[in-house]
């Protein structure tokens, strides 16, 4: 896959600055049993991303975003903590916070489908609105639980492995099994590509647009589950915060255009990693705590250059053939094989 | 001294020789044309005729490839438009380019505002929009904001600025077509005004009889050449409409014998039609009947067309399908009965140019499907392949981007997308404009079979010879009305309906 080569190359680039300045960066041990490693680490601390952004990716490729991902996320933590602290079954606690998460979701599908709402606009009502809604239900307050069976999703381990990365596999492989095996993403590139076309080709666009949004939710309220869980705790205020902003990032860095159409679900996994690896190169490499932000702004500038086909080909193009004024370098039409 | 009268009696716009090529297209070829100061000049042509391009390369839009133009007996060439704007020619389009959300009077000083000690001098402003428009015999509060007025009134404000910039050419692009009659009156009470000040205008409309009422002159232009210049009041309308669509008197076959007998209606249209796009019309088409649709562009043939397919809302009027009343609410409502409808813009309402070429053949059965039951993939590949070897589209690739055909192969895999739907009626929107000639006979064909299967098809065309080869009855279109349905007989001939198209009403 072409598309994923970028992408690909970045991430081994990350690992590389890491394993020169942590030798043993690449190893991966056992330990009480469990799988043990910096890589590890990327993978399961990264797992909340990597779920926010698997939903991004299909709201994005219908020509939409979604804001409100990281108020889901707070919801989500706290409705389950809450239920747990009053003493309800785990079981209960999830479905009750993944049901309101697809609700809310859809809700965001609705405004944008339906009333007509931008995406932009529709779903920062739920950004705002959602913290303030996430505040209402822990009271103001952080709520911290203690149940071995909740600290599974987000801390716990099965086969040695890392649960959120268990869990992250298996919502990967559904979406994979949705999106290609049934025709959610033809449809969906189809409306993300030509909304008019499609609709005078039948497709349903509006059915389409609210099962999207509502996935996406779903996805941020499991990853607010797996936040919440991994520090026992809910704090409506901070828990997934900025995450939205990621989520999009990792969707553009792995390839697919914020005006729709096209996606990649493999390209969008790399993306979520490379910001995560990222993340740990900073602290790795020592970057002074004042200027992460700033280092992490160039990197992520550097990226997107990177990835930007018609940057490569004015970089490229004019260190190989300087006074050539031919035709635009790139827009060669490709026919693969 | 010769020059200087030269410049008052003689042209003030002169182009001659005008050449344009864009990649594979000769837009212009060898063109001239002249404005003469106070006179209202109509650019006639169908579409394709290179109008829009000449206006381009006048405004500085386009470079020339070839030709000169002179401006008051001066060689001018235009870099942008705000060039020519600088050099006195402006140019006011269909889709108003102001800012609905300032007021009118910002709106004509907008950029060029009247100013004191650094300041924006308001009632300066105010005053004189106000006299302007007062000249354009207007009287409104130029304070109000723009979007405040009808598109009629916007356009005023559109010309009263361009005309307080010092214009000398004036170029309306279309402005009437969507205005109302009395919209329309107002308008050219404007251009008679600003003809009487000595502005030349050159003007570009699909209504004769709007171009008869106020033209001193036209031009006219078919295929990207000149055909010629005439007084209007020395063109009789059918003459006209004979030389913009251009006259092939040899007698191509018949594919189809002559109007027969049909039992079975199949679709209905009752007194169907939507305001401001097309008047309450009634057709009937029958089970394996072709019915062409003539008329120029902008007469409502694809507005009638897409109320068939439930693509717009009908404010009047209903489908009656296989005996029965249909709400045809969506395209997907027609689809359910086999309504199929290829549409006139390609690249806008037909193809998802990134999407591979299989996965636009699939799409309208997919989205009958739903998402949640996939037509499986050895169905599709079969499918594909058999309309991609029918149809001769090429390459014969389903896997690449459909963006990397060419436009007769894209129109292919459009037509491909209906076909696997087996429509019962099939609805052809200009389905052989802008593709090769072995293409379009090879849809003229398609055409036949699927009418000799029993497949209704509804075709539109600008080509009329096209429509009278193909089609078994003929609805004739002019200026949003369903003015005639002539059955295909030895009589119909282009001239009969070239007269119809130019006059109304029947034979």
């Amino acid at each position: 896959m072409r598309r994923l080569l970028w992408p690909l190359v970045i991430l081994a680039l990350l690992l590389l600055v890491n394993v020169v300045f942590t030798p043993n960066f690449l190893s991966i041990q056992m330990r009480d049993g469990h799988l043990y490693g910096s890589l590890i680490d990327i993978l399961r601390f990264g797992a909340p991303l990597m779920l926010v952004s698997l939903g991004m990716t299909l709201v994005i490729a219908t020509g939409g975003i979604d804001l409100s991902v990281g108020s889901v996320v707070a919801i989500s933590g706290a409705l389950a903590c809450l239920q747990i602290s009053q003493d309800a079954g785990v079981a209960w606690a999830v479905a009750l916070a993944l049901g309101l998460s697809v609700l809310l979701g859809a809700w965001n599908g609705f405004l944008v489908a339906t009333v007509g709402i931008q995406p932009i606009i529709a779903t920062l009502i739920l950004m705002v609105a959602g913290r303030g809604l996430a505040q209402l239900i822990t009271d103001g307050q952080i709520i911290t639980i203690v149940n071995p069976a909740y600290k599974l999703i987000g801390g716990g381990y099965l086969l040695a492995v890392p649960f959120g990365i268990l869990l992250v596999l298996a919502v990967l492989a559904v979406t994979a099994f949705l999106v290609r095996r049934l025709a959610l993403g033809l449809l969906i590139e189809a409306v993300g590509g030509n909304a008019e076309a499609s609709r005078l080709a039948g497709v349903r666009s509006k059915g389409i647009i609210i099962v999207v949004y509502a996935f996406a939710a779903l996805c941020a309220g499991l990853a607010g589950l797996m936040i919440s869980s991994n520090v026992s705790s809910a704090d409506g205020n901070n828990a997934g915060l900025w995450i939205e902003l990621d989520a999009i990032l990792a969707v553009v860095i792995g390839g697919t255009s914020l005006l729709g159409g096209r996606f990649s679900l493999g390209g969008t996994i790399l993306g979520a990693l490379i910001i995560q690896t990222l993340t740990t190169t900073i602290y790795s490499i020592g970057v002074p705590p004042e200027t992460t932000l700033l280092f992490k702004a160039l990197v992520v500038t550097v990226v997107c250059l990177i990835q930007s086909p018609a940057f490569r080909a004015k970089v490229l193009g004019r260190r190989r053939r300087p006074p050539a004024p031919g035709p635009v370098p790139g827009e060669k039409v490709r026919v693969s094989a | 001294m010769s020059g200087k009268t030269e410049s008052l009696t003689g042209p003030i716009l002169l182009m001659r020789g005008i050449g344009k090529q864009f990649p594979g297209v000769v837009a212009l070829d060898g063109v001239d044309f002249r404005l003469l100061p106070g006179e209202v000049h109509a650019l006639m042509g169908e579409n394709g005729a290179g109008k829009s391009t000449l206006i381009k390369v006048l405004t500085g839009v386009y470079e020339i490839d070839a030709g000169t133009i002179e401006l008051s007996g001066q060689q001018v060439a235009f870099s942008s438009p705000l060039a020519a704007q600088q050099a006195g020619i402006s140019t006011v389009y269909q889709e108003v380019n102001l800012c609905t959300n300032l007021s009118v009077a910002e709106n004509i000083f907008i950029g060029r505002e009247p100013r004191r000690r650094g300041r924006i001098d308001w009632k300066r402003m105010r005053a004189r929009a106000s006299e302007l428009l007062a000249g354009l015999g207007i009287d409104l509060d130029v304070s109000t904001p723009l979007s405040s007025h009808s598109l009629a009134v916007q356009q005023m404000v559109a010309i009263a600025r361009a005309v307080d910039i010092e214009a000398r050419v004036l170029i309306l692009d279309e402005p009437t077509s969507s205005l109302d009659a009395g919209e329309v009156e107002q308008l050219f009470d404007v251009m008679r005004a600003l003809k009487a000040q000595g502005i030349a205008i050159l003007f570009v409309s699909h209504f004769l009889d709007q171009i008869y009422e106020i033209a001193d002159r036209m031009t006219i232009l078919r295929n990207g050449r000149l055909v010629g210049e005439y007084l209007t009041r020395e063109l009789p309308q059918v003459e006209l409409v004979a030389k913009m669509i251009g006259q092939v008197l040899a007698d191509l076959e018949k594919l189809h014998g002559e109007a027969r007998a049909f039992d079975e209606p199949l679709v209905q249209a009752q007194a169907l039609g939507r305001a401001g796009a097309v008047e309450p019309f009634t057709l009937t088409i029958h089970e394996g009947e072709v019915v062409g649709l003539a008329g120029l562009l902008g007469s409502g043939r694809t507005e009638a067309a897409r109320l068939l397919f439930g693509a717009d809302h009908a404010t009047g009027g209903q489908v009656v399908y296989g005996g029965e009343p249909a709400a045809l609410r969506s395209p997907r409502a027609a689809m359910q009965r086999k309504i199929a409808f290829l549409s006139e813009d390609r690249k806008r309402d037909g193809l998802v140019p990134e999407l591979t070429v299989r996965e636009n053949i699939i799409l309208a059965l997919q989205a009958t499907r739903g998402w949640t039951r996939p037509v499986p993939r050895e169905q599709q590949d079969k499918l594909v392949a058999k309309y991609i070897a029918a149809l001769k589209i090429s390459p014969a690739h389903p896997e690449i981007p459909v963006r990397n055909l060419s436009g007769g192969n894209q129109q292919k895999v459009l037509l491909a997308r209906w076909l696997i739907l087996e429509p019962r009626l099939l609805i052809l929107d200009e389905p052989t404009r802008g593709i090769d000639v072995g293409a379009k006979a090879e849809i003229q064909r398609l055409v036949v079979e699927l009418s000799d299967g029993g497949v209704a098809v509804l075709f539109i065309s600008a080509e009329l010879e096209e429509v009278l080869r193909l089609s078994h009855k003929v609805g004739v279109l002019r200026d949003r009305r369903l003015v005639a349905v002539l059955p295909n007989d030895d009589e119909l001939t282009t001239e009969a309906l070239m007269e119809t198209i130019a006059r109304g009403g029947a034979r």
